[in-house]
Parts: C-alpha cells; sequence; structure tokens
C-alpha cells in the first residue's frame, strides 16, 4: 500500500465519520425537548467536522513523526553496520549511499526473498543492468546482504507505520463519535483547529524567509571555507575558471566587485531613463490629463509592467541592441560600433522601459496622497499648475516619492532575464557604458546552469551572490517602506 | 487725499505692477507649457516603446504559426520499409524503418529527380524535414497494410526552404552564402506550380515537444509544464493565501509577532525572484531530494513567489468589505468565525480571485527561478506527472532564443505570441471578473 492510498483511506474514514457524528447529533437534537430548556450547542456539521478532525490529524502527524523517526533509525543502524566494515568515515559515507542504491535496486528488481537474492555484488550489478537499473560498478558483496536488510526493514517499518496510523484513525473516530452530547461545544473545538491552521498558513511567510536565509547562509560559509571572504568582497577579478566534474578544484578568483559594479552601473542607468519618464507620465496623468485620455493611456503603459521580463530581454537582444548597433555604426560614418550590441546602455536603456509603469503607479499613489488643501491654496495664490507641482506638490511629495524610487531600484537590482540576455557575461570594470558587463544575478545564473559539482565553489559563489543580492535589496526595500509609512502617517 | 489723487496714485501703482506680472507671466505660461510638453513627451515615449516591443514581436513572430508542408504521393516501399518480410511476425521492424529514405524518394519522384543522383539527393534530403519520419511511422504503425502502395502524404519542409517560402531569406545573395541553393528555390517554385506546396496552420508549434531542428520544435512539452506549476501555485498558494490573510485581518491582535509577519510578506513581495529559485535548489531539491527539472519543484517556488500578492489583495479584498456586514452577522448570532467564512470571504471572493489570476499571469510569464532548478532541459517526451522533467514556456523561448538557426529566432517570436495571448487572457478574465461581481459600498 503506498503512501497516496493511506492518505486516500484515512480522509474515507475521516468523511464517513463526519456522516455519521452529524447524523448522531442530529439524532440527539431532535429527541430533545426543548421545552425542558436543554438545546444542543453546536450544529450537526460541527459535530461532523470535529469526528474528522479526530480521525484524520493525529493520524496524518503520526505518519509524519513516523516516517521522520524511522528514516533515522534505518540510518543509525546503516551507518553503524558500514562503519563496521570500514574505519574511514568519508569513504563510509559513500558505501551508506551505496548500501541505499543496493536496497532500492533489490526493491525495484523484485529481489528481495531468500532464495532469490544475488549472492555477490557482481550478480546484482549484472541482473540490475540487464533492468537499465544504475548503480555503483564496485561494491562489496556483505553491501547485497545489509542492502536487503534494510529493504527489509524499511518495508517492516512501513507495515507497523500504516497500521499504527489506521488504528490512531479509527480510535480517533470511535473517540469523537463516542463523545457526542448536546452540550459538547463541537463548534468552539473545530473553530479553535482552524484559527490554528490559519495561524500556521500566514506563518509560512516567515518559514519562507527563515528559509531563504538559511539556505542561503549555510552555503555561504560552505563557500567562505573555500575562499577568503576579503578576497570575494573586496576582489576586482571575476574568474572562477570551472572546474569539470570531479577533476577536483582549481583555483579560481571570486571577486565581488565587477559584478557590484555592473548591477548598480545598469540600474543606474536604467533609473535615469525610466525616472523622468515615469515621473512626469504619472504628474500628466494625474494633474493635466482629460479623463478620456487617462483611460485609454493609463491601462496602455500599465500593459508594459504585465509583460514578462524575458520579452524584454528579447526585444533587447533582436531588435534594440543591433539597432544601436548599427546606429553607432552610422555614426561614425561606418568605420567603428562604439556600442557594442550587449552593453550597459542596452540593458539599462530596456530595463528603464520596465520600471516606466513601476515608477509612475509608485509615484502616483504619493503625489495623490498629497492633501487636496494644499493644491488648491496654492492654485488660489495665482501659481500655474506647474508651479503648483513643482514648488508644492513634489516637496509634500518627496520623501514618498524617494521611497518609491528605492523600490524601483531594488526592482532594478534584482531583475535577471534583461541582464542575463543583454547586458553579456563578461565580468570587466569599466566607465564605459556601451561596452557590455556583467551583473550579479547573471552570474548566479551562469554558474547554477549546467552540470557542475554542488560542492564546489564554483556552485556555492552563487548563494554567496544571491545572499548579498538578497541583503542588499532587503536593506533597500525595509528602508523605503519605513520611508513610505513615516510620510503617510503625516497626512493621515 | 482726493479720489482723483487716490486714482491716480492707484492707476499708476497697478500699470506698474501689471507691467511686471505682464512680464512674468509670459515666462511663466511659456514654463507650463514646456512642463506639459515633457509630460506629454514621456507618455509618448512609454507608449512609443509599447509598440515598438509589440510590433517587432508580432511582426517577427506571426509567420511561426504557418508552417510550409509538401504534399505529394508517397511510395510506402516495401524493399525499403521492410527489406526481409519479417513485418507479420516481428511488427518492430515498422518502427525503426528507414523513412527518411521514403521521404525523400517520393519528394524526389515528384520533382522529376533520379534517386541515383547522388548530389540532387542530398539536396533533397536537406528539402524535406526528418520530422517526416514520425509522420510516415504514424502511417504505417496505424495501417500496415499501407504498405506498398502509395497514397498522398503531408510531410513537413526543412526550416530552411519553409523560410525561403515564406520569404525570408534574400536571393539576391550568391548563392554560397545563403543556406538554399538555387536548384532548391527552383524545386520549390515547381513544387508549388504543382500545387504541392501548402502552408497550413503550424499546430506542430504547440504539439512538439524539443527538437534541434526548429521545424519540429515545439511548445508541446512547455505547455503542459507551465500548466501544471499554474495548478500547483492555484492549488497551493491559493488556500494559503486566504487563510493567512483571513488570519491577519479578522483575527490577529495586533502584536509583535503578527507585525513580524507583516513586514516579512511585505519583504517577500519586493525579493528578487532569483533568491526563490536558490530557495528552491537549496531546500526542494538539495535537501528534500525531489528531482530537478520537475514541475512539483517549480510549481512550489512560484507559489512562494505569488504567496505576497494573493496575500496583499485578499487582504485588500477583505478591508473592503464594510464592517457593517460584520456587525449584522455577528449581531444575529454567528460566531467570530461563521462571520468571516460565512459572510465576508464570499463577499470579498472576487477581489480574492482578481489578485489570484494577477499572481498566476505574474508566475507564469517568470523565467529566473525556473532557470536555477534545471528546468533548461532538453525534453522531447510528453511530461505524464509533475514530478517528470519538464520545461515551462518562458524557459523554453530562453532556451530558443540561444539557438543560432534563422528559423528558431521566428520560433520564439511566435511562442512569445502565445505566452502573450496566455497572459492577456488571464488578464482579461481578471478584468471581467472585477467588472461584473465587483461591488461598492
Amino acid at each position: 500500500m503506498s503512501g497516496g492510498w493511506l492518505v486516500a483511506i484515512i480522509l474515507g474514514i475521516g468523511a464517513v465519520t463526519y456522516f455519521f457524528a452529524a447524523q448522531r447529533a442530529r439524532a440527539q437534537a431532535d429527541g430533545v425537548d426543548r421545552a425542558k430548556g436543554v438545546i444542543p450547542h453546536s450544529l450537526p456539521a460541527y459535530h461532523g467536522w470535529l469526528g474528522f478532525m479526530f480521525a484524520v490529524l493525529p493520524a496524518l502527524l503520526f505518519l509524519l513523526v513516523w516516517s521522520l523517526v524511522s528514516g533515522a533509525l534505518l540510518e543509525a543502524r546503516v551507518h553503524s553496520e558500514v562503519s563496521a566494515h570500514i574505519a574511514d568515515s568519508a569513504s563510509a559515507s559513500l558505501s551508506v549511499g551505496m548500501v541505499h542504491n543496493v536496497s532500492d535496486a533489490l526493491v525495484q528488481l523484485n529481489l528481495l526473498a531468500a532464495d532469490k537474492l544475488p549472492q555477490t555484488y557482481a550478480d546484482l550489478k549484472q541482473s540490475a543492468g540487464a533492468a537499465g537499473i544504475v548503480i555503483a560498478d564496485s561494491g562489496e558483496d556483505y553491501m547485497v546482504t545489509l542492502g536487503a536488510q534494510v529493504a527489509n526493514d524499511a518495508n517492516t517499518y512501513r507495515l507497523i507505520g500504516q497500521g499504527l496510523a489506521l488504528l490512531f484513525a479509527l480510535s480517533g473516530a470511535a473517540f469523537a463519535y463516542s463523545r457526542i452530547k448536546l452540550r459538547l461545544r463541537a463548534r468552539n473545538q473545530v473553530e479553535r483547529v482552524v484559527l490554528w491552521s490559519l495561524l500556521g498558513a500566514s506563518s509560512i511567510a516567515v518559514l519562507t524567509t527563515v528559509g531563504i536565509i538559511m539556505s542561503m547562509l549555510g552555503e555561504t560559509i560552505h563557500f567562505f571555507s573555500d575562499v577568503n571572504p576579503i578576497n570575494f568582497f573586496f576582489g576586482t577579478v571575476w574568474d572562477p575558471r570551472f572546474a569539470a566534474a570531479g577533476s577536483g578544484g582549481s583555483e579560481g578568483q571570486f571577486g565581488l566587485i565587477p559584478l557590484l559594479a555592473g548591477t548598480l552601473y545598469i540600474a543606474l542607468v536604467s533609473m535615469l531613463f525610466a525616472v523622468p519618464v515615469g515621473l512626469m507620465a504619472a504628474i500628466y496623468m494625474g494633474e493635466y490629463a482629460s479623463r478620456r485620455v487617462r483611460s485609454v493611456v493609463k491601462p496602455l503603459l500599465e500593459l508594459l509592467a504585465g509583460i514578462p521580463t524575458i520579452v524584454y530581454g528579447i526585444f533587447a537582444v533582436v531588435t534594440l541592441g543591433p539597432f544601436f548597433r548599427d546606429l553607432s555604426l552610422a555614426l561614425t560614418g561606418g568605420s567603428f560600433a562604439f556600442i557594442q550590441a550587449q552593453s550597459v546602455f542596452t540593458a539599462g536603456i530596456v530595463m528603464g522601459v520596465m520600471l516606466i509603469p513601476v515608477v509612475s503607479s509608485l509615484s502616483d499613489d504619493v503625489i495623490t496622497a498629497v492633501p487636496r488643501a494644499m493644491r488648491d491654496g496654492s492654485l488660489a495664490l495665482g501659481s500655474t499648475r506647474s508651479e503648483t507641482i513643482r514648488k508644492v506638490i513634489l516637496p509634500a511629495a518627496l520623501p514618498g516619492i524617494v521611497g518609491a524610487l528605492l523600490l524601483t531600484a531594488s526592482r532594478a537590482i534584482g531583475e535577471t532575464m534583461i541582464v542575463v540576455l543583454a547586458a553579456g557575461v563578461a565580468a570587466r570594470l569599466t566607465i564605459n557604458p556601451f561596452e557590455a558587463m556583467t551583473t550579479i544575478t547573471v552570474k548566479i545564473v551562469n554558474q547554477l546552469t549546467g552540470d557542475l559539482e554542488f560542492n564546489s565553489p564554483q556552485t556555492l559563489v552563487a548563494f554567496a551572490l544571491g545572499l548579498t543580492l538578497f541583503v542588499l535589496t532587503l536593506g533597500m526595500n525595509i528602508y523605503a517602506l519605513y520611508i513610505v509609512r513615516k510620510y503617510r502617517e503625516q497626512y493621515e | 487725499m482726493t479720489d482723483a489723487a487716490m486714482n491716480s496714485t492707484s492707476a499708476a501703482m497697478g500699470a506698474r505692477t501689471t507691467s511686471r506680472r505682464d512680464f512674468g507671466l509670459k515666462k511663466r505660461h511659456r514654463a507650463e507649457a514646456l512642463f506639459r510638453f515633457y509630460g506629454v513627451a514621456a507618455i509618448t515615449i512609454g507608449l512609443l516603446f509599447l509598440v515598438l516591443l509589440l510590433g517587432s514581436i508580432i511582426s517577427k513572430g506571426y509567420t511561426a504559426f504557418v508552417q510550409t508542408s509538401i504534399t505529394v504521393p508517397v511510395e510506402f516501399t516495401a524493399a525499403i520499409i521492410d527489406k526481409d518480410n519479417k513485418r507479420a511476425t516481428d511488427p518492430k521492424v515498422l518502427v525503426s524503418a528507414n523513412y527518411p529514405v521514403v521521404a525523400r524518394n517520393a519528394v524526389a519522384k515528384a520533382l522529376g529527380v533520379s534517386p541515383d543522383d547522388k548530389a540532387a539527393m542530398k539536396d533533397i534530403a536537406q528539402f524535406v524535414s526528418d520530422g517526416s519520419r514520425s509522420i510516415l511511422r504514424q502511417i504505417v504503425l496505424a495501417d500496415p497494410s499501407v504498405v506498398g502502395t502509395t497514397r498522398p502524404v503531408t510531410l513537413l519542409a526543412a526550416a530552411d526552404i519553409d523560410s525561403a517560402n515564406k520569404g525570408q531569406i534574400d536571393l539576391s545573395v550568391t548563392e554560397d552564402k545563403r543556406k538554399v541553393s538555387d536548384l532548391q528555390v527552383a524545386w520549390l517554385n515547381t513544387l508549388k506550380s504543382q500545387g504541392a506546396i501548402s502552408t497550413p496552420f503550424n499546430w506542430g508549434l504547440l504539439t512538439f515537444g524539443a527538437s534541434s531542428r526548429p521545424e519540429t520544435a515545439g511548445l508541446g512539452v512547455a505547455l503542459i509544464g507551465s500548466l501544471y506549476m499554474m495548478a500547483i501555485v492555484l492549488f497551493s498558494a491559493l488556500p494559503i493565501g486566504v487563510a493567512a490573510s483571513v488570519y491577519l485581518e479578522e483575527f490577529a491582535k495586533k502584536n509583535r509577532f503578527t507585525d513580524f509577519i507583516e513586514v516579512n510578506i511585505n519583504n517577500l513581495a519586493a525579493v528578487p525572484s532569483i533568491v526563490f529559485g536558490l530557495l528552491g535548489l537549496a531546500v526542494f531539491i538539495n535537501f528534500f531530494g525531489l528531482p530537478r527539472s520537475a514541475p512539483i519543484v517549480g510549481g512550489m517556488v512560484l507559489a512562494l513567489m505569488t504567496l505576497p500578492t494573493i496575500i496583499i489583495a485578499t487582504r485588500a479584498a477583505l478591508r473592503s468589505v464594510p464592517p457593517s456586514i460584520r456587525s449584522a452577522a455577528l449581531g444575529i448570532g454567528a460566531s467570530k468565525m461563521q462571520m468571516v467564512f460565512d459572510h465576508v470571504l464570499p463577499l470579498a471572493t472576487p477581489g480574492i480571485l482578481t489578485g489570484t489570476i494577477i499572481g498566476l499571469a505574474r508566475a507564469l510569464g517568470e523565467t529566473a527561478p525556473l532557470l536555477l532548478i534545471g528546468m533548461v532541459a532538453f525534453v522531447a517526451n510528453t511530461p505524464n506527472t509533475p514530478f517528470d522533467p519538464a520545461t515551462a514556456l518562458p524557459v523554453q523561448i530562453y532556451m530558443w532564443t540561444n539557438e543560432a538557426e534563422r528559423a528558431f529566432v521566428e520560433r520564439t517570436s511566435g511562442a512569445i505570441i502565445v505566452l502573450l495571448v496566455f497572459l492577456a487572457l488571464m488578464n482579461i478574465i481578471a478584468i471581467v471578473l472585477r467588472r461584473r461581481f465587483e461591488r461598492r459600498w
């Protein structure tokens, strides 16, 4: 019986319990003489749900705990057996993995019965190879018997666990059924469970953050055991030297500076493009445009925000990059294309286009939050509309706009697909915006796509880069939210 | 002071100030006009890029939706398909038979080329797609009695011929610098005059899996992968997101822990998507040992990414339900839980669904985290479960951009059009939901 079926059966038991518990509660309520003042506390459905919970929740919880415990027990057993054969701890952990593979292969080949069990590892290898199952080439014979024991034990544990889980489900159901009374506060109990599960759901956000930080911190510490953090944070050369899997790590250089410079440079170019355009668009739409114009133009500009970034990236590679290159070629009379097809400039402009709706909708929120009275007062004093905007509204909205710009900048720094396609992969330090530079996100993608040894610094560096990116954007976001919130409170 | 004197002084003052004000006004009105112009220019730039973006994609991609096909009578020669005449006893020979030769011979015959002319046959091999193999194999496997007979079959043209037929290859370039020879162009024209060339709708673009040949490469696997992932996002992020919002909006007491959760959610909404990819790689693949390239992992990563969007939308929807509804429900004796689940939540449903669809649309277009969990895979077989390797729509687009061949550029843009159509549909549904069901109190 597989796990999925077991869960289905437990849920089935729960459903049956629901039905009978609700019926019993209904029967009790029907039989009561309300004139005497005894009224049922909860609706029958709540008794049903309580029954369902008693049947299902303990059983599922038990299954979870059991699978963790039995896995740990098996692992401990294999470890002790293997270390009886091998003293060296590094190769012992390798052998443990091999034993697990052997036991999986035995299960798949259906060779667990004592009379069918292969005598030697070579025999097993042969029959596994015939069935297309891959196991390690050289193993010891004891692994076969140990693997068979592990498989048998795992099976036993599973059967015991399943039996106990069913027992839990049935006894829970029976207990809930026997408890049903008129005055049982079933609704309150059900609601308490629901409340706890709502709380659980909202803590998933916290768990995600914790998961992000823990996973990246763990791998980053691992990385820093190979590479000096000073060389990472202050190194100016990025040359990770991909080591092919198994060839042993060759020393690479992991300097963050060129990547950080590229990231910030491209973000700067994109902001220089997006901020004036986005801000002016928001101001025009909010202050000047007629209702008709706004109802057409605003959704159109918001379309830009709905287009996936990969599409922007391809637009940069296929259309805008070659256009800028040809333009620069034409400007110099066909002698020298001073704008490369992949460049900081191209990536920045395309990313800027993506950011226009972000800037404009964020600053729109901020501008409309400025109280009407300030605007009216300024207009009444005789200033023109542009003067009102420049000298009254914008200064009043400035903190909010700065917050909005910080949020936008953090989007620009974390953006991946546009720069992967449009910025290039060459990690160099240059001041010329028409040359290619690369970013942190590009290198994360580069280091983690393809078949690589997972524990080499070449792949682990991606987590160090990711953590840097996370801390950078988190800092900007928290500061931006702080500014925005503080600013809002001023006027409300 | 007499009236006259007063008038004259005020007139004098008026004249002085008016002239000064006039001077300033002109300048100020010019500044006003300039400011207005900046606004119009900004909007024009935004709209210009929108038009450029969509225009360049559509103009490059719309041709991908038709595929040049060649309909010729194909002779299912028994001597080629089943040399030793074993098909009655061993049907496997029909699976591995040399169908490309059958296809080539058929086209050669239609063009009047002798099968012994090695040089011409080489050009023919580049004329018909190798994907014809599976077309012919399907026909023969469905009806083995076809062997030895002749019947008209529609074969796919090779990618370069397809481009030439669509007029995308500049024929004025010298022959050795382009991918289509003069002879092949002549053949194309011959076949056209025979009425053998057609350009039907390219269903293959939507159904084929990965392939190194553009004419047989399609989005089939990617569409299924994306569908799995969207389902996983919907069925995990929606319930969790709604539950979390209900707790935070309706039950949570204002304390440190709730504040902490709120800050967390706001920050998660702004965390770069690639960081979620790193999380998926480290936690789901390395720690829990789930398979790489599988939609289940992609779906969970995207669900975590979409969760803040759904929570923020749901909370806004819950907030927009007026307090009088809550008071009325509590007033007639509902418990707080009943008030929320029986009254507030149903009224907030349109808002929640709108937010969810917009979140799903964003997840559908997301590429970066999927690259890290190995969805960049060459998958030719349709995945049957979410645990099988698959790709996703935007990832497939990304993979095609790395292909050098001309025809893949067309396919890339075509795939983007497919993606944009899906996104447009989802957004339209969201807008319709909002228009139809949203109530203003």
